[in-house]
């Protein structure tokens, strides 16, 4: 063997060797953990208070839209909330996959009012989503809110995988959690519930209608379900919140099914203070704000008024 | 017209059909821009299964099998009847996995056997081409005493089964993993284009919700078997298993058209046989075979100088220089007696095991208006439509739980997706009638009409929060979509560790009302093994496999 041939044929294999050792050792031990994405902090939805406008206020009539505009109008109207060239994200109460007189989902004539509303304030961009627990494209068929949100004027825009924001809640329970990307990246976030019946909370309104804009372990958050709920109330401060007493779930809730458990209430409210709509709107499932768990730590949280009456109260019949 | 022009019709038609047979499968699904009928009912707008419904062997074997030949099935005799007097157009013209083994032998290879002289000697009828007759009456004795067999090796069957539950979920597992690759180098033009690529390819093939799916392995695999046995042989399973290939040859006995070879003007190149798909011996001075010819016209276009010729009543006197066109079918009567008999006797087999309605496994969970379970294995082809269309992925193609005749059938795996209460799109979706449709009403009942049941729910009181953890929970009463509930709550007062009096509502099944869909397992908390789940007992196809006595009436 030549030396010339020696040298190649051994320095190919010392190299291959060298770069074999050298990665396993460039490796060996590393943490391969990818740095957490960043954690968004929820932006602000409130508009200014204003003591001479009620904190809540409630109209009649047998007509929903009707009974939603008044409301409305008792409450400021809709100027006072939206700015023109505001995205808004609507998050009615969509979460079975039921039909409208079911009353297990926001009534699609509100939400269909809701978006012509802001559009006619000239908002520019207005999306109604929501978390739904059964399959989101049944639900939002069958509820009948796709077809008046988006005949309306709305983008109606459906939860996938990675649709989702890390956010901080900054709660007791609820640190970090994923968030919806659509009710954060957003000017404005009028909540949209629907009253009805729940077995371990009560009562679903305004304030547990917020789960619905969490993804992750949601169905863990019942084994604290009061104080879940208030952190959540705390962290979405939401600028509107119009609380649909068209139809109420009476029991069978949240997802009902039967139309002997529906009361015909006739009834929108509308409020800056959710504690004080939820604790109206409990009254029509026969109960006081007081004897509900998650409405007596939300008002002991600084999150508004049980005595609604405190927080100035219209009704308009 | 010339018989190049003829020949590029097939080729144009072959695309054609598979790309139709590959739209229904896409549409075979549920999507947001379906709208509810006048009673809320969501019915699938087009006929999402009639590819399946176009095959013979389908229609023959569950005739066999049921007595009856389900709706669409007629369609069937769109292709059987033309196809006594052509021969299998079907397979050379139509067929999806047909015209996919077309495409995949005609890569190039660089196997010497799958070039020249090789290749030409490869395409000479071979004897494992009988094969495909044993196995057709094979699943022809099964079918006349009640075993569906077929559809493990029906093409169309075999297709959608795994276009819609290993290739489709499988290319949308790789759509997304490349995404999130290519997003996690960080650079924002980067992540803007595939996000774009992705946009684009989602909207043809991708699904709203990915499916993942039970022994989507041994699918899978099957069929990158059948495709990959292309680079030995040219359409190897056309020619040598496919049992709706035996069943149209053998109609194709009597046809009246056929290839007519002219010794005179031959000069031997050999070019028809080293482009024939159905080796069927086109050259002359060697037997012509009907029953293997797909009629793909490669032959008659490849000869330079016209010495065989397609024609309507050819001569069929035959001469050792002259073989004319025989008819005849490759395969001896005690063969064909052995396989029918192969088949007749898995019967037994298979139902004398314990598997079959003696000790079956409490989560075999049939689809909504499945038939009693011997009736259902009568029926089920294995085609995974129900499967498919399922908007909560709930329905998964078994391995063995529900034994080897049931091999790939539906179950519900509640764990992955509950059956929604109103939804009926899998009795819509099947070509067979195994799954009935049902209307919303049948399906969940009301003050005269029983639910249709597919199970009944169990606590388990050692892994539920309220039961043994001393915990507030109820999202499995939350989700109970009957009404009233059949998941009803009791308040009690139980003592954490500490001594701590606690008050929680402990959930209770009412197996009167209970249906079976599985949202309590879906939605339960507990995740690797809810401590609520459903078993099959109670389901309404069954008259055995109950647990009351009478059930009380659903009155709300």
């Amino acid at each position: 063997m030549e030396r010339r041939d020696f040298l190649k044929k051994s320095g190919r294999a010392l190299a291959l060797a060298a770069i074999t050792g050298s990665t396993g050792f460039y490796f060996h031990n590393r943490t391969t953990t990818t740095a957490a994405g960043s954690v968004i902090e929820m932006p602000r939805f409130e508009v200014a208070r204003n003591p001479d406008l009620p904190g809540l206020a409630l109209a009649r009539h047998e007509n929903p839209i009707e009974a939603f505009r008044k409301s409305l109008d008792a409450i400021g109207g809709i100027g006072r909330f939206i700015e023109p060239g505001e995205r808004v994200t609507i998050k009615p109460n969509v979460g079975w996959d039921r039909t409208p007189e079911q009353a297990a989902n926001t009534n699609p004539l509100l939400v269909g009012e809701m978006v012509r509303q802001c559009l006619a304030a000239g908002a520019d961009d207005v999306i109604v989503s929501d978390i739904t627990c059964n399959d989101a494209r049944r639900t939002f068929i069958r509820s009948g809110i796709k077809d008046e949100a988006e005949r309306a004027g709305a983008r109606v825009l459906l939860a996938a995988d990675d649709d989702f924001l890390q956010a901080d809640l900054n709660g007791e329970l609820l640190t970090t959690w994923p968030v919806l990307k659509y009710f954060i990246e957003t000017d404005k976030f009028i909540n949209m519930p629907i009253v009805k019946q729940h077995s371990l909370s009560s009562c679903t309104i305004a304030m547990k209608n917020l789960y619905g804009i969490l993804g992750g372990r949601r169905n863990q958050l019942h084994q604290r379900i009061d104080q879940s709920i208030v952190d959540l109330a705390a962290f979405v401060r939401p600028t509107l919140t119009v609380v649909d007493a068209t139809r109420v779930l009476m029991r069978g809730g949240p997802q009902g099914g039967s139309l002997a458990d529906v009361n015909i209430e006739n009834s929108v409210l509308c409020a800056t203070d959710q504690v004080a709509a939820d604790s109206r709107g409990v009254e029509f499932l026969g109960l006081r704000g007081e004897m509900v768990g998650h409405i007596v730590l939300a008002e002991k949280s600084g999150l508004g008024r049980i005595d609604y009456r405190q927080a100035g109260y219209k009704e308009i019949v | 017209m010339t018989i190049k022009t003829v020949r590029n019709l097939r080729r144009i038609l072959q695309i054609l059909f598979f790309l139709i047979f590959f739209w229904l499968i896409l549409q075979t699904n549920f999507f947001f821009d379906m709208a509810p009928e006048e009673n809320g009912q969501i019915v699938l707008p087009y006929p999402v299964s009639i590819a399946l419904e176009f095959d013979p062997l389908v229609a023959l074997n569950t005739l066999l099998a049921t007595g009856t030949i389900y709706k669409g099935l007629l369609w069937s005799l769109v292709i059987l009847i033309p196809t006594i007097f052509l021969g299998r157009f079907f397979c050379g013209w139509i067929c999806p996995l047909g015209t996919l083994n077309h495409w995949i032998s005609e890569i190039r290879s660089e196997r010497i056997k799958r070039k020249g002289k090789n290749k030409i000697e490869s395409n000479r009828y071979k004897k494992y081409q009988r094969i495909k007759y044993y196995i057709f009456l094979f699943f022809i004795g099964a079918s006349l005493f009640g075993v569906l067999q077929m559809g493990l090796l029906d093409p169309l069957s075999l297709m959608a089964r795994s276009l819609g539950t290993a290739v489709l979920p499988g290319l949308q597992a790789a759509a997304e993993a490349s995404l999130s690759w290519v997003k996690s180098f960080g650079i924002a033009p980067l992540s803007a284009a595939a996000e774009y690529l992705y946009d684009i390819f989602s909207g043809i093939f991708l699904i709203y919700r990915r499916a993942h799916f039970h022994a989507i392995i041994s699918i899978g695999l099957v069929f990158v078997v059948i495709l990959a046995l292309n680079r030995l042989y040219t359409r190897f399973w056309c020619r040598g298993i496919c049992p709706l290939g035996a069943m149209l040859a053998i109609f194709s006995r009597y046809a009246i058209l056929g290839l007519q070879k002219n010794s005179g003007v031959c000069d031997g190149c050999n070019k028809c046989l080293l482009h024939c798909q159905g080796a069927d011996n086109p050259d002359v001075g060697s037997v012509w075979r009907q029953s293997e010819c797909v009629l793909c016209l490669n032959c008659q276009a490849s000869c330079p100088n016209g010495s065989i010729k397609f024609k309507f009543f050819p001569e069929q006197e035959s001469t050792p220089a002259n073989p004319g066109g025989t008819q005849k079918v490759d395969i001896t009567r005690r063969k064909v007696m052995l396989s029918f008999a192969a088949g007749a006797a898995t019967v037994p087999l298979l139902r004398s095991g314990d598997m079959f309605e003696v000790n079956t496994n409490p989560r075999v969970i049939r689809p909504p208006g499945s038939q009693r379970e011997s009736e259902f294995l009568s029926r089920c082809i294995k085609c995974g439509q129900c499967m498919r269309v399922c908007p909560n992925n709930a329905l998964h193609p078994t391995l063995l739980e529900a034994g080897l005749e049931g091999l790939w059938t539906p179950v519900m795996i509640a764990r992955i997706g509950y059956c929604e209460h109103t939804c009926t799109l899998c009795g819509q979706a099947c070509p067979t009638g195994a799954i009935r449709e049902l209307t919303t009403v049948e399906k969940i009942g009301n003050d005269e009409i029983e639910p249709n049941r597919i199970g009944t729910a169990f606590i388990d009181r050692n892994r539920c929060l309220p039961w043994a953890m001393a915990t507030p929970c109820i999202v499995c009463e939350e989700w109970c979509p009957t009404s009233p509930k059949s998941i009803y709550l009791k308040s009690e007062i139980v003592y954490d560790r500490e001594g701590k009096a606690v008050e929680v509502k402990k959930p209770y099944i009412d197996p009167n009302l209970c249906t079976g869909c599985g949202a309590c397992e879906y939605a339960c908390p507990v995740i690797d093994q809810p401590a609520v789940y459903v078993t099959s007992i109670g389901e309404s196809r069954s008259d055995r496999n109950q647990i009351l006595l009478e059930r009380k009436r659903n009155k709300s």
